[in-house]
């Protein structure tokens, strides 16, 4: 699959997609959020289940700060049925709840619109909602230690009108998985 | 130097970056147990076909005497896709344990 996707600076393209707490979620319409976070996960794919913690951390550590957190799946639910909204809504209720939403783009149009390449593929903005920061999360998937730490770099630089260094890094993980 | 028949195999998948990880962590290992190189044999997973031939569960599988060192699920789809390993200490891995592998050496040896 061939996506364009978005590049620093871009504005985060407008979307909504219902999320496992019931409710119709937007996303790049403007709200009052210092800074928005959008990142693509999955139910089965290593890589984003061991830095889902470090990124649900981000969520609770960062909410006070104005920042709003959104998880995406787009995998396509028919080759992997882990993935399936019934199954993130499972999982979801499993795990006692998430502290942002769990969204579904059961169409891919978000991760198309968005250039999400693999899971995790974190995505953050500033309060215009123009792109800051793409890429990993951390250095190290293995290592729980690393703390989201490009991530939380990057939105401290945001939170206070700075540019993030680095503005990218390459996203690793199970690529997403394309109709 | 004498014929080592290959005992250990890494199957791996490009579309999973852990495998040079898996590499590195088996080369480490084979050293500290005093393994021959020689008797690792690295096979890339091409396409879906070659999954069901030989009833790849995801990358990276490491069978030891032909024995995968974390037997994954009987229910576990065959296919290219990502391995979830459980580390020892619980956390998901895509990589599995190295104790998994010491004591896939230590079987071996006995």
């Amino acid at each position: 699959m061939n996506v364009n996707g978005l590049t620093i600076g871009d504005t985060a393209p407008a979307l909504t997609l219902p999320g496992t707490d019931g409710a119709d979620h937007e996303i790049g319409a403007a709200d009052a959020s210092e800074a928005t976070v959008v990142y693509w996960t999955c139910n089965h794919c290593p890589y984003a289940l061991a830095w889902e913690d470090r990124l649900h951390d981000v969520s609770r550590d960062y909410a006070n700060r104005g920042v709003r957190v959104i998880a995406i799946n787009s995998n396509d639910a028919e080759s992997h049925p882990a993935d399936s909204f019934e199954a993130m809504s499972g999982r979801v209720e499993r795990e006692g709840g998430w502290p942002h939403p769990y969204l579904h783009d059961e169409s891919q149009a978000g991760a198309r619109a968005f250039g999400a390449k693999a899971t995790p593929d974190v995505f953050v903005f500033d309060r215009d909602l123009h792109l800051r920061y793409r890429g990993a999360p951390d250095a190290d998937y293995g290592d729980s230690g690393e703390n989201a730490a490009w991530l939380r770099a990057a939105l401290d630089a945001v939170l206070e009108g700075r540019d993030p260094d680095p503005a990218e890094t390459e996203p690793v993980g199970c690529g997403v998985k394309w109709k | 130097m004498p014929w080592v028949a290959a005992d250990i195999q890494l199957l791996w998948w490009r579309g999973c970056p852990s495998w040079e990880r898996a590499l590195a962590m088996l080369g480490e290992e084979m050293t500290a147990h005093g393994l021959d190189k020689e008797r690792l044999e690295v096979i890339e997973i091409e396409d879906e076909a070659a999954a069901d031939r030989l009833g790849f569960p995801g990358s990276p599988t490491i069978l030891v005497n032909g024995v995968d060192i974390q037997p994954p699920d009987p229910q576990q789809a065959v296919g290219l896709t990502c391995r979830v390993y459980r580390r020892r200490d619980g956390r998901v891995s895509p990589l599995p344990d190295p104790e998994d592998l010491r004591d896939a050496f230590a079987r071996m040896e006995r």
